[in-house]
C-alpha cells in the first residue's frame, strides 16, 4: 500500500452562505470507481431531525463533484447541486406532517453534510463516518439589522440592508397559519429591500381581526422611515397574504405600491366590509372541502367557481401597479390557476393587462417558498379561528418540479422586484446587495 | 439617458469566509473611465478604528474587479486581492502604537467594505458613498466546538474540529506578552487539527502564586491532548512563535513525556539556559538587556539580547538530538529576536549532528517578528506590555516591510498547513477521516 495514506477529503463551499446561495460539495482522495453515500442532517428547532442522501460513483478521477455527477439513487437522482437541501424530509419514525420553517433568523440553519463508504440508505447513525463538515445556512446578510416593530399595535419586525440606504421598502404578508414569520423578509432585506414582516392574524387582545387600517398603519411606518424610500414600497403575499395584498392594493386610499407580488393567492373575497367577511365567505363554503386518499384536506375548491358576482372578487382592472402572480398549477389549497385566469380576463377587459406577469409552474403545490427549501406535499396545519382547528392540508406538488419553481420563482421575484423599485432612479443611487 | 438606472452595484465573496479565506471584490455597473476608491472599515474590540483604501479605474466593461485590476495608489498599489485586509491601519487620528488583535474568536471580525467616487485619500465619512456592504471574517469554522480548559491547573482552551474526530492535535504558545491568545488555535481547528492555546507565562495560577509554571506545566497540557477520546494521541504537534518557540524547542528535545509529531517554530530562537525553569530564561535574557538598542523613533531592538549565538553547549538547546520533523519560520527584518542567525546555527548543528533531514527553514527576506495567519494588519512597531513585575509598556520594533510581511504571513501560513498535514496524517491507516485540512 502506497505510504501516503488515504484521506477522504470532503469540503462545502461557502460553508457560511444565505439560505438562497448555492453551494459546491466536492469529495476528494477517493479510489477511481469508489461508492460513496452523501448524507446531509438537520436538526430544526423544534428537535426534529431531517435527512437527505444521494449515492455517487467517484471518476476515473477519484472525484465526486454534486455540482457536476449525477446521484444514482436516494432523495434525489441525477446531477442536483443543491438536492442535500431540497430533498430534505424527516427521519424514519418521525411525526407525520412535519414542515421545516425557522422562526430565529438571527442564528444560521446548521446543516452537518458527511460521506459514508457505499450506498446506504438507513441506518446512517450506525455507519462509518469518511468525512463529515458543517454548513451554515443565514437568513441574514452581514449587516442586516432586525428591528422589532410595536408602534400603532403592530405585530411585526423589520429588516433593513446593510448600508446607509435609503432603501425602498416591502411588506410581507404570510398565509392562514398566523404568526409572525421572519424569514422571507430576511431574506429580500439582504438582498437590498427594507422589508416588515407583519401578523394579521395571530388573535390580539380584541380578540377580532384587524382591518384595512392595520396594513395602512405599517405602510406609514415603512414610508415615514428615514432609511426607506417612501415612494418605493411593494407588497408581497402568499396565499391568504396575497388576497390582502389585492385589496389594499386596488381600495386603499392610505397605499400607494410601486408593485405587488401575490404568490398562490386569489382575487376572491367579498370586498364589502372588513377582513373578518372573508373569513365566513370561506367559512360557508366549508362543504366544499375535500379529502385525499390519505385523508389529506383539499381546500381549493371552497372558492370555486371563480364567481361572477363583481363585489366577490376584488376588481383587477382598476390596479394601477405591476403586478407579479406565481402560480403552482398542482395548488391542491386554493385555486390559484383558475384565480390567475380570471385576473388576466379582468384586467384584459379593462385595458391595465401590461400591469400582469403571470408565472405558472406545472406541478408545482401552494407552499412556494424560497429556494431549497425543502418540500412538503401535506403537512399538519393549525387555522387561526376561534376554536383553533388542526388539519392534514393537502398542500400538493411534486418534489422535483415544485423545487425547481422556488428557485425560478425567486430569481424572477427578485428581477421584478428589482425592476420595479429601483426603474429610472437617479444615476448614483446605491444598490449594492441585489 | 437610458431609462435604466445606474446603480453601482458592489459584491464580496464569500460575505461569510474564514480569517485566511480568500474573497473577490467586484465594482460594476460603472461607467468606463470611472474613478473609484474602495474602502475598508473595521473597528475592532478595543474600540479603535482601521482602514485601508485604494483607487482605481474601471475598465470599459464598467466594472473593477480587486483580483485582477491594479490599485493606481492608496494603502496598497498593484493588484492585490486582499489589500483591503493587510494594509488595514488606525484611522488618522488613533493612538500611536496600536496592534490588531481578535480575542473573541466566537463573533466574527466585521469588515465594511464601500465605493466611493473619485480618488479619495481621506474624510471618507464625509463622502458621498455609492454603495457597501458588510464583510464577517470568522476564526472558527462552522462545527468547532471551543472548550475552556482548567484541568491540571491549566490556563487554556482546547478548539476541536468538527466531525466526528478523532483529530490531530496541537499545542499553540503565543509569546512574551502573555495571556491567552486563542485565534491561531481556532483557526487551526478549522483546519482539522485539535488545538489548544495555552497561557503558560500569565496563567491563573501564576497570578495566584506569583510563580512562573515549570515544564511539567507542558506536559500536562500534552497530557490532556493525548488522552482526549477525540484526539491521536500518538499525532500531536506543537507550534509556538517567538517565546513560545523556546519553550517548543526545549520540550522537544529534553521533555520525557511529550513526543511530538513534528514541531512548527515562527520567529524563535534556541539560545537559553538548559536546565532550570522560565524564570531563569528571562533572566537570562535580562542580563543582556544593557545590549537594548533604539531606533530612529525611539523603538525598542532587542534582537541583540540574545547574540552573539553563544558557543557554550549550556546555552542553547542541543538541536542534534531532536527526533521529529521541525519547520522553522524566519523573518529576515527581525528586529525584536535573532531569529535569522539562531535558524543558521540550528541547521550547523543539525547537519554536524547528521539529523538536519528533519529541518526545513522558511526565510523571508523583509519580514518581521509578527508573523501571523494571513491577511493580518502588519505592525512594524507597537506598544509591548512585559510581564516583569512591575510591568513597562514600551514601544517595541517588530520589523518588516508592509508588502513582503504580508506576502510572508500567506506563504507561510499555507507551507505551515502543509508541513503539519504531512507529519500529522503521514502513514495513517487507509480510509481515516479527513475533512478540513
Amino acid at each position: 500500500m502506497d505510504m501516503k495514506q488515504h484521506c477522504v477529503k470532503l469540503s462545502v463551499q461557502p460553508s457560511r452562505g444565505l439560505v438562497d446561495e448555492k453551494f459546491t460539495v466536492l469529495v476528494q482522495n477517493l479510489l477511481p470507481g469508489f461508492q460513496l453515500t452523501i448524507h446531509a442532517l438537520h436538526q430544526c428547532e423544534d428537535g426534529h431531525s431531517w435527512e437527505a442522501f444521494a449515492h455517487y460513483t467517484a471518476n476515473a478521477t477519484s472525484i465526486v463533484n454534486v455540482s457536476q455527477d449525477p446521484s444514482l439513487g436516494g432523495t434525489y437522482s441525477g446531477v442536483e447541486p443543491m438536492g442535500l437541501l431540497w430533498s430534505l424530509r424527516p427521519v424514519p419514525g418521525s411525526k407525520t406532517g412535519l414542515r421545516l420553517r425557522k422562526m430565529n433568523v438571527q442564528t444560521p440553519m446548521g446543516v452537518t453534510i458527511s460521506v459514508y463508504q457505499g450506498h446506504q440508505k438507513e441506518g446512517f447513525l450506525d455507519q462509518v463516518l469518511l468525512a463529515s463538515v458543517v454548513v451554515e445556512r443565514w437568513y441574514m446578510a452581514p449587516g442586516v439589522r432586525r428591528v422589532p416593530i410595536t408602534e400603532g399595535r403592530l405585530t411585526a419586525t423589520l429588516f433593513l440592508p446593510s448600508g446607509p440606504g435609503p432603501f425602498p421598502g416591502l411588506l410581507d404578508l404570510w398565509g392562514w397559519g398566523g404568526k409572525l414569520v421572519e424569514y422571507r423578509a430576511a431574506l429580500l432585506a439582504s438582498h437590498g429591500i427594507a422589508s416588515m414582516a407583519l401578523d394579521y392574524l395571530t388573535p390580539k387582545e380584541t380578540g377580532r381581526m384587524v382591518d384595512n387600517d392595520y396594513f395602512e398603519t405599517a405602510y406609514r411606518v415603512l414610508e415615514q422611515h428615514p432609511q426607506i424610500l417612501g415612494s418605493r414600497i411593494a407588497m408581497l403575499g402568499l396565499s391568504f397574504g396575497a388576497g390582502v395584498t389585492l385589496r389594499m392594493a386596488v381600495y386603499s386610499k392610505g397605499l400607494k405600491l410601486s408593485c405587488a407580488v401575490c404568490i398562490n393567492g386569489s382575487h376572491v373575497q367579498p370586498i364589502d366590509g372588513p377582513l373578518e367577511q372573508i373569513m365566513t365567505y370561506f367559512n360557508k363554503n366549508v362543504e366544499k372541502t375535500r379529502f385525499d386518499e390519505d385523508n389529506q384536506l383539499i381546500c381549493r375548491d371552497l372558492m370555486l367557481p371563480i364567481p361572477t358576482d363583481p363585489s366577490l372578487k376584488v376588481d383587477v382592472g382598476r390596479l394601477q401597479c405591476p403586478l407579479l402572480l406565481v402560480v403552482g398549477e398542482d395548488d391542491q389549497n386554493w385555486p390559484t390557476y383558475e384565480s390567475a385566469m380570471d385576473m388576466r380576463e379582468m384586467m384584459e377587459r379593462a385595458g391595465n393587462s401590461h400591469l400582469l406577469t403571470v408565472l405558472s409552474y406545472k406541478n408545482a403545490g401552494h407552499l412556494i417558498q424560497p429556494p431549497f427549501t425543502p418540500f412538503t406535499r401535506a403537512s399538519t396545519f393549525k387555522s387561526v379561528t376561534i376554536p383553533p382547528f388542526t388539519m392534514m392540508a393537502l398542500w400538493g406538488g411534486e418534489l422535483v418540479a415544485h423545487s425547481r419553481t422556488q428557485e425560478d420563482a425567486w430569481r424572477k421575484t427578485l428581477v421584478f422586484l428589482r425592476e420595479n423599485l429601483y426603474g429610472d432612479m437617479k444615476p448614483g443611487a446605491l444598490f449594492s446587495n441585489l
